[in-house]
């Protein structure tokens, strides 16, 4: 089974063998309406040591889901993060996704089927996006952004909700001396504060497991540990929940569908 | 009357009534007659007794959005000085003020204003600002809001004092006299529009629904600028008569198989309508549930329930009291899940929007969503976002379908 999760900013590609194993896998870090979708299929395929040929079933999810034509099935994001995150963790009963340019908070069934969801409102606030935006302007990288909280002595806040406005805020942060790795702590409480008012929202169930690509950021992730002063569980493949997800459900429908 | 076969449909009817009172008012403008523009919630026993010609700027706002013209009319409020965070009806409305025409839809400039806040006491600054650009007069019902369930003598009487001086004021300026006898005619006959239009409204309940959902946006501007007339009264019980020939033969205006039914919460995105109607379409999604059928119908017996009930309006009523229209409502027509739009330009309707999803949700057990969007300025809708909200909807209600099913 392949599973295609193509988003707004990365695409990501699993090869699934029977609903059981991952043996394959790519994130590619360009999304939707460019060659990132075939790219991460082609090197998940790759990975796996397989051709599209060998695929029972293609599935996509995510923004870009209705423009691939090699799949078979579509499925919304919404219940493959579900059904994913269940699948790297037995159990969870509550996801918070953060992917490049929405975030969602998730009630799982037992199973892993979506009970509801809340999302974020139409700006990119408290996404990806946010931390992209805000690495650039501290001339870092992601990873070293999602590190640098650790160094932090002072607390600094960023108040601004706004991305635009945010930015402007740590510009002036900097200009004034402010340290990156405070502001980076800010930066990180300022994603993880919107990410807790969706898990609100929703009303959360431990446990929760975090997925997409913001939950590879550790910042973000020891920020809502402290809000919430719950564990926050994650897992390394957590950015691949949703074509995870998109490929599991597919095999959902196709054994129910041989009964 | 045994014509139906001969008789215009009720929806032809009433979009013909819903053009012949803008039509009207051009004609009394055009004889010298002073033309008000009117807040769609404003008492208009007053205005059909009185036999002023009225107009109505949310419906002509709402209108120019849905032929296109929604976006050029608020960018071009906003290249006036106004803030794109105000409402866009507001927008639209300044808009026009100032030009005094619009491709799309044009209705006749006022001569004075009738506001009553009882839909959106933001309402007041828009037709204050008209009235000082357009130097007129403004007559103004203020309506408070409620804070208990039924509403009490207090407001009752606040409410009348100001619908006498209203008729007074109405009067000096027009030069037209009240008419008791006509009032309790133009009340039996707004009554009567009132129960057909309720009635039409409640076919719904019924699996599958007599009626496509979105046909009660188009179908309630003449619930709000003709109930008083007995053209009004009559395309409603047509109406109903169809609805309820639709029932007999299993047939629907909703042109797809009714796989769910939700409920509808919100302002249409009339920028949007085409794509927000169709997307629920595709995926056999019927709204079956809107708050529209009560916030257009007054029910009253008598005078004081007449001052009542205008303050039973959706954005005017106390929340518990809506929460429970909503909540019967989803029941009794039997929804599968509900669509909440938090609309852009209603600071008011936003306000409660989210703790209303909270406890909908909870108390009627079905799944929710929430979708960012805007009743005129189509800037503030994403069609991705809004279909995959859907979409995500569609595959709770068919598993909740599903586990139903094995019960």
């Amino acid at each position: 089974m392949l599973g295609v999760d193509i988003g707004s900013t990365t695409s990501k590609c699993v090869v699934m063998r029977d609903g059981a194993e991952i043996i394959g896998s790519a994130v590619i870090p360009v999304g939707t309406g460019t060659s990132g979708p075939a790219r991460a299929m082609e090197a998940a395929l790759k990975d796996a040591g397989l051709t599209q040929a060998d695929m029972d079933v293609t599935a996509a999810t995510g923004y870009g889901r209705n423009t691939l034509s090699e799949a078979g099935h579509v499925f919304s994001e919404l219940s493959c993060h579900a059904r994913g995150a269940y699948w790297l963790f037995p159990g969870v009963r509550t996801v918070l996704d953060i992917g490049g340019q929405d975030a969602k908070a998730l009630s799982v069934l037992p199973g892993g089927k979506l009970g509801g969801f809340v999302m974020n409102d139409k700006c990119a606030a408290g996404t990806g996006r946010f931390l992209e935006v805000m690495a650039r302007i501290l001339d870092i990288d992601l990873d070293t952004l999602s590190r640098l909280d650790l160094e932090s002595q002072e607390c600094v806040e960023i108040s601004s909700t706004c991305t635009v406005f945010a930015e402007s805020e740590v510009i002036s942060q900097l200009s004034k001396g402010t340290k990156p790795e405070d502001l980076a702590a800010a930066i990180s409480r300022a994603v993880a504060f919107r990410g807790c008012g969706l898990l609100r929202r929703l009303g959360l169930t431990e446990p929760l497991f975090m997925t997409g690509g913001v939950a590879r950021h550790g910042g973000v992730v020891r920020a809502i540990e402290a809000e919430l002063k719950i564990p926050v569980h994650t897992d390394q493949r957590a950015q691949l929940a949703g074509a995870i997800g998109a490929a599991l459900m597919a095999y959902d429908k196709i054994t129910r569908e041989g009964e | 009357m045994d014509d139906h076969i001969e008789r215009k449909p009720a929806k032809i009817r009433l979009r013909e009534i819903a053009e012949k009172a803008t039509q009207d008012a051009w004609e009394a403008k055009l004889r010298g007659e002073k033309v008000g523009w009117c807040a769609s919630n404003f008492p208009q026993e007053i205005t059909t007794t009185l036999g002023i010609p009225v107009v109505f700027p949310e419906n002509h706002a709402a209108g120019v959005a849905a032929k296109g013209g929604g976006q050029r009319m608020c960018e071009y409020a906003e290249s006036m000085g106004y803030s794109s965070d105000l409402c866009s009806y507001s927008r639209i409305s300044f808009a026009y003020a100032a030009l005094k025409e619009c491709p799309e839809l044009n209705i006749p400039q006022p001569d004075f204003l009738l506001c009553c806040n009882n839909i959106c006491n933001c309402m007041i600054k828009w037709y204050e600002n008209l009235a000082v650009e357009l130097d007129i007069p403004l007559l103004l019902i203020d309506i408070p809001h409620l804070d208990a369930f039924p509403c009490d003598e207090d407001r009752i009487r606040y409410i009348r004092a100001q619908f006498d001086d209203c008729i007074r004021k109405l009067e000096e300026l027009t030069g037209k006299k009240w008419d008791e006898e006509r009032f309790k005619e133009v009340m039996a006959i707004s009554q009567r529009s009132s129960r057909a239009w309720l009635k039409a409204v409640s076919y719904a309940q019924y699996t599958p629904s007599p009626y496509s959902g979105f046909d009660i946006f188009n179908n309630m501007a003449v619930a709000v600028v003709a109930r008083g007339t007995v053209e009004a009264a009559e395309a409603f019980e047509q109406l109903a008569e169809e609805y309820e020939e639709n029932v007999k033969n299993g047939v629907s205006t909703f042109k797809a198989e009714e796989k769910y039914r939700v409920l509808f919460e919100g302002i249409a995105c009339w920028a949007n309508l085409s794509y927000t109607f169709k997307t629920l379409k595709n995926l056999g999604i019927n709204v079956t549930a809107t708050v529209y059928g009560p916030a257009f119908s007054f029910l009253y017996d008598n005078l004081d329930e007449l001052m009542a009930a205008y303050s039973y309006v959706p954005n005017c009523n106390v929340f518990e009291r809506e929460l429970e229209l909503r909540v019967n409502d989803a029941i009794r027509h039997k929804v599968d899940g509900a669509i909440f739009h938090i609309n852009r330009s209603c600071k008011h309707w936003s306000g409660t929007l989210y703790e209303m999803e909270r406890q909908l949700r909870e108390k009627a057990g079905i799944p929710t969503v929430v979708f960012d969007g805007d009743q005129a300025d189509p800037r503030v809708f994403s069609e991705a976002q809004y279909l995959t909200r859907i979409e995500a909807l569609v595959e709770i209600m068919e598993e909740n379908k599903r586990k139903g099913a094995r019960k």
